[in-house]
């Protein structure tokens, strides 16, 4: 008897709601403070007060006195335990080699120096304040031109010249290109460093089975695979025998994309106290010590024909690294350099990096991660060129956009573009805005003395990194798909989601491939003991990258399932569509269900066929994907107070194919808001001495919803070719095209006063100084 | 972020608060100030008396001709009370201009008042209101000004064993119109500066004008300088410029990252403006 198929309709495209919202709605999930294992001790570590100093001693007497302290360790102890390791490699690349407990010197404020562990937190953290450290302090510098000068204090002795490496990369003809400019554009454009500041900040909870000599470690990470083979070399254990757990992850924004002193720490003391140990980062010390991103400051120049044509683009790109290296410090600033030709159609660079050491945490991967610096950068020179040729600036962006039928396009980086028709992104965004009118408006305004602006940004993203050979440890991704006897599916990424939502958007996939119902597939991930290796979440990876994995993995099981189905109809060839096998001949048709349970019962197996359902897949991507859009903000400054209003957001942003629009919306608002973060309100301010004095929400102005305007979103579709979903990533591209959109915003709004550039956050008090600087 | 070990005590009465603080003890409203001083350890007390939870402090009532507010009260309760919002709408309006709900529920007026953190909302509103502070320990109780409680950066006139116990308001003739106006510190909400304007009009003239002001300096205080260059004067748009101008002289203004002293006196001067005009728009 044939059944009737009823589920036709494809969910993958669709706006659903997410799976892993009710258990955190209800407070339910579980995140590392959550986990209690039995006779669990608690660490609290002893950090550094001084941005620079020499260690002469160190006092745990009376901290050790304290009842309830189990043990006290000091960088004496762990000289056998691996240093935090770097991953990243660059030519004549200098790396200061850091403890995870400082040895005879300080570099930075919150460098960890003891860590007490007691029964309790509170005991612990009392105990933490009586340990009694003899500092010798010494001269620090925080800003990178400045640790660049000579005579500067040294961050390490060893270099004198704070510096860790120079990175030149050059592509075309750059000289012939400034010889054939009309005009020269050049500009100094910071990008300050900021705090990733994730919901959750960090946590670890290790424990030792010494009878297994086998370490479990939960630890609020993106990367639980990279980062389980780091600690074991770090440790000196068994990889095998080493679970790594990526629980509930509140968020990272790339600050989780790493391997912390504090993981191997927790690691080492378990298996010193044989008892299980947990340590929560406080909020202070997770602005003090987690990474910091950006930290640019850009010497631009633009070379340009009178009518507009971009020849070429120079960069001295000073990138301040901080203290020490974290997993991908210094690789940061080469993506910087790999975007910086933005959209633009011109085939001449030529950038200088200088990685600084300076008193401070080190930078890394927050959120876009080189390409919002260059992205602003490049954003910020064409409006500067489009001013001194009184060009329109969209007109100059039509002009130079690299053009649909150049795809795939080799810039002068090295990149390939993928797809794309930048210039219909840019029309969609100027036609949603009303452009030409809005100028209308703008002249009316100006006449009437108000100061209103419209900023366009039109970028680019490097992202679902990455082929292999151009990422520092595998950029390919793996899947498992597990068909269970019930017919129920469970799915394994390698990615480690947190807060990405592939919960929901793989199981779409795997819904529409299988024809099974949304509700019974469960996709896992983050446990290195039920997940095969993968390399995590980060550069908007997950569904370009991992989501193919599945989609090949879901290929590879429906063969099989093919293969049973015959067999089980007795056919010849059979069709697979919305969950049914189906003879074509007789019309017979038998259930993915059905013959779940009949591959796991195996009375009888199809010819060269093995029992069971399981699939896995590691997928490697043959390029890059480059998604882009058009972000254009319309907004008025007050003279008196020099406050900015966003009066309008229009975003048309281009991540090919969209697996679940929901998400896509919840990735490009917040995204959004935090590029404008750092447009207008973010800032990780250091005073001469390394102390970091935005090191609470109260001086650190993170946005807020109120603070959010109204984004009028949209989208063009232009397909990767790279992955057969045609996904492009969406992590990254709401920060990377909206910082530009509001700085050039605002300075358009200035540009009547003369106003050419202003330097990020554009906080009240600087804009009313430049009204009022005018006015004088 | 952990605080060090302290003693707690929820007292069933007044007296016996008054007594425990009289013999050391710290004492504890909403602790939206204290709690986190004492999480960054920059506060240790030993013994913290609770008195949010003291029905003693917690009310708003109307008594000859005036408003008594228990130091208890909540911001919310301010907000939303309609004896507030009836007879002085301008205490009931500051609450909105403070923190977030969460905060809004826990945090007290009599803690504000206690602690005088410079950028603080409810200064500025009570030196407009020439409110009077009632303060009370285990031997007695007396009243004082906010001219004489608010005396430096957190610095109070507060005695040892002493809390604040009462805010006593006036209540305002129909006539009067009020308003609060300020400029948020982006990160924290706290008053860059927060001006509260205080406005009768009579026969087309200024016949009382009270302008408190918070944030641009140490200490909340009452520019007296724009009262009398307006008072008995017509409210034209020139002559509330012109004493505006007037609210930060010889204030020693504060500085810090988020404002130099040059903005917030200039902010000072737009946002006295700012509240003197919408306290007209409500004035008859």
């Amino acid at each position: 008897m044939a059944t009737t198929v009823t589920r036709i309709e494809k969910l993958v495209g669709k706006r659903l709601r997410r799976k892993e919202d009710p258990r955190l709605i209800t407070g339910t999930a579980t995140y590392v403070e959550d986990i209690k294992r039995p006779g669990m001790q608690h660490a609290v570590i002893v950090r550094s007060p001084h941005g620079a100093a020499n260690i002469k001693g160190i006092d745990t007497t009376k901290a050790a006195a304290l009842p309830g302290v189990s043990a006290i360790f000091t960088g004496k102890d762990i000289t056998h335990v691996g240093s935090v390791v770097c991953g990243a490699d660059l030519p004549g690349l200098r790396k200061p080699v850091h403890h995870i407990l400082a040895q005879d010197r300080v570099y930075f404020v919150g460098h960890p120096v003891a860590v007490v562990v007691a029964s309790d937190r509170y005991i612990a953290a009392d105990a933490a304040d009586l340990v009694e450290v003899d500092y010798d302090v010494t001269q620090a510098v925080t800003d990178p031109e400045k640790a660049l000068a000579p005579g500067a204090p040294a961050v390490h002795p060893e270099w004198p010249d704070n510096t860790a490496f120079l990175y030149h990369q050059t592509g075309g003809d750059i000289d012939k290109a400034f010889a054939d400019a009309d005009v020269i554009i050049k500009q100094r454009i910071t990008s300050q460093r900021l705090v990733p500041n994730a919901m959750e900040t960090r946590g670890v909870v290790a424990e030792w089975l010494q009878a297994d000599r086998a370490l479990t470690l939960f630890t609020s990470t993106q990367i639980p695979h990279l980062a389980r083979t780091i600690l074991a070399g770090q440790l000196g254990i068994d990889e095998n025998r080493f679970r790594l757990i990526a629980p509930e992850v509140g968020g990272g924004f790339g600050s989780k994309l790493n391997v912390y002193a504090e993981e191997a720490l927790m690691g080492f003391i378990t298996m010193k106290i044989n008892k299980p140990v947990k340590w929560i980062e406080s909020r202070r010390e997770n602005f003090q010590v987690t990474i910091q991103g950006r930290g640019h400051v850009d010497y631009f120049e633009l070379a340009a024909k009178r009518d507009g044509t971009m020849l070429g683009l120079r960069l001295k790109l000073i990138q301040d690294l901080g203290a020490y290296h974290q997993l991908l410090t210094p690789a940061i600033p080469t993506l910087s350099v790999l975007m910086m030709p933005g959209l633009y159609n011109f085939r001449n660079i030529d950038a200088d990096v200088v990685g600084v050491f300076t008193n401070c945490v080190p930078t890394d991967a927050y959120r876009g991660a080189g390409r919002p610096e260059a992205t602003h950068g490049i954003e910020r020179m064409v409006d500067l060129l489009a001013a001194e040729l009184n060009m329109d600036p969209a007109a100059i962006r039509f002009k130079n956009f690299v053009q649909p039928d150049q795809f795939p396009f080799p810039t002068a980086t090295g990149l390939n573009y993928d797809s794309g028709d930048y210039g219909a992104t840019l029309q969609k965004a100027m036609d949603m805005i009303g452009y030409d009118d809005l100028r209308k408006q703008q002249a009316a305004a100006r006449a009437a003395g108000r100061l209103m602006g419209i900023g366009i940004s039109t970028y680019g993203e490097l992202c679902a990194f990455g082929p292999s050979p151009a990422t520092p440890a595998g950029g390919w991704e793996s899947a498992t798909v597990r068909i269970e006897p019930t017919g129920k599916v469970t799915v394994h990424t390698g990615t480690s989601p947190h807060g990405q939502g592939q919960e929901t958007s793989f199981a779409q996939i795997a819904a529409d491939e299988l024809g099974v119902p949304m509700d019974d597939i469960i996709v896992l991930h983050g446990d290195t003991a039920i997940i095969p290796y993968g390399i995590g979440t980060f550069g908007s990876r997950n569904t370009a990258v991992g989501g193919p994995a599945l989609y090949y993995a879901l290929q590879d099981i429906k063969e099989k399932v093919k293969k049973f189905g015959k067999m089980l109809l007795d056919a010849e060839e059979v069709t697979f569509e919305n969950g049914v096998c189906r003879d074509p001949k007789t019309g017979k048709e038998i259930t993915i269900q059905t013959i779940a349970g009949a591959a796991y019962r195996a009375m009888k197996l199809p010819p060269d066929t093995d029992p069971g359902l399981v699939a896995t897949k590691f997928w490697e991507p043959s390029n890059f994907a480059f998604p882009f859009g058009a972000h254009i903000i319309v907004s008025e400054v007050d003279r008196d107070t020099g406050e900015i209003a966003i009066k309008r957001y229009v975003a048309v942003d281009d991540i090919g194919n969209q697996l679940n629009p929901l998400l896509v919306d919840g990735q490009l608002h917040g995204g959004a808001a935090q590029g404008l973060g750092q447009a207008l309100w973010e800032q990780a301010v250091y005073d001469d001495n390394g102390q970091l004095i935005t090191g609470e929400f109260m001086d650190y102005c993170m946005p807020r919803a109120r603070m959010m305007p109204w984004i009028e979103s949209s989208h063009t579709v232009t397909p990767s070719p790279v992955n057969p979903l045609g996904v492009k990533g969406v992590g990254e591209a709401g920060t990377i095209g909206s910082t530009p959109a509001m700085v050039n915003s605002v300075i358009d709004a200035l540009s009547t006063l003369g106003v050419r550039h202003i330097d990020m956050p554009l906080t009240n008090e600087k804009i009313w100084n430049l009204v009022n600087g005018a006015k004088a | 972020m952990i605080a060090n070990a302290f003693d707690y005590t929820a007292p069933q009465s007044l007296d016996e608060a008054l007594t425990l603080i009289g013999n050391g003890a710290k004492p504890l409203s909403g602790g939206m100030s204290l709690i986190p001083m004492m999480k960054l350890r920059l506060a240790s007390p030993e013994h913290l008396v609770d008195l949010g939870r003291l029905k003693e402090l917690s009310y708003i009532r109307e008594q000859d001709g005036e408003l008594h507010i228990g130091a208890a009260i909540t911001y919310y309760e301010l907000e939303s009370s309609t004896l507030l919002l009836g007879k002085c709408p301008l205490i009931a309006e500051t609450a909105t201009h403070i923190g977030d709900i969460q905060v809004r529920n826990m945090g007290t007026l009599g803690g504000s008042v206690a602690h005088a953190d410079p950028a603080a909302d409810y200064p500025a509103t009570l030196q407009a209101l020439e409110a009077k502070i009632v303060l009370r320990s285990a031997t007695g109780a007396r009243t004082l000004s906010t001219k004489d409680f608010f005396l430096d950066t957190f610095t109070t006139a507060l005695e040892p064993g002493e809390i604040v116990a009462e805010i006593i308001v006036p209540i305002e003739p129909g006539l009067t119109g009020t308003s609060y106006q300020k400029f948020r510190q982006p990160a924290s909400g706290f008053a860059m500066v927060g001006i509260a304007a205080r406005i009768r009009q009579q026969a087309g003239t200024l016949s009382l004008i009270r302008i408190g002001v918070t944030g641009l300096s140490g200490s909340s205080y009452r520019a007296t300088n724009v009262e009398a260059a307006l008072e008995g004067k017509q409210p034209t748009e020139e002559n509330i410029r012109a004493a505006s101008a007037l609210v930060g002289d010889g204030v020693d203004a504060s500085a810090d990252l988020h404002a130099s002293a040059d903005y917030r006196q200039h902010l000072a001067t737009i946002y006295t403006a700012k509240a003197i005009r919408a306290a007209l728009s409500r004035s008859a």
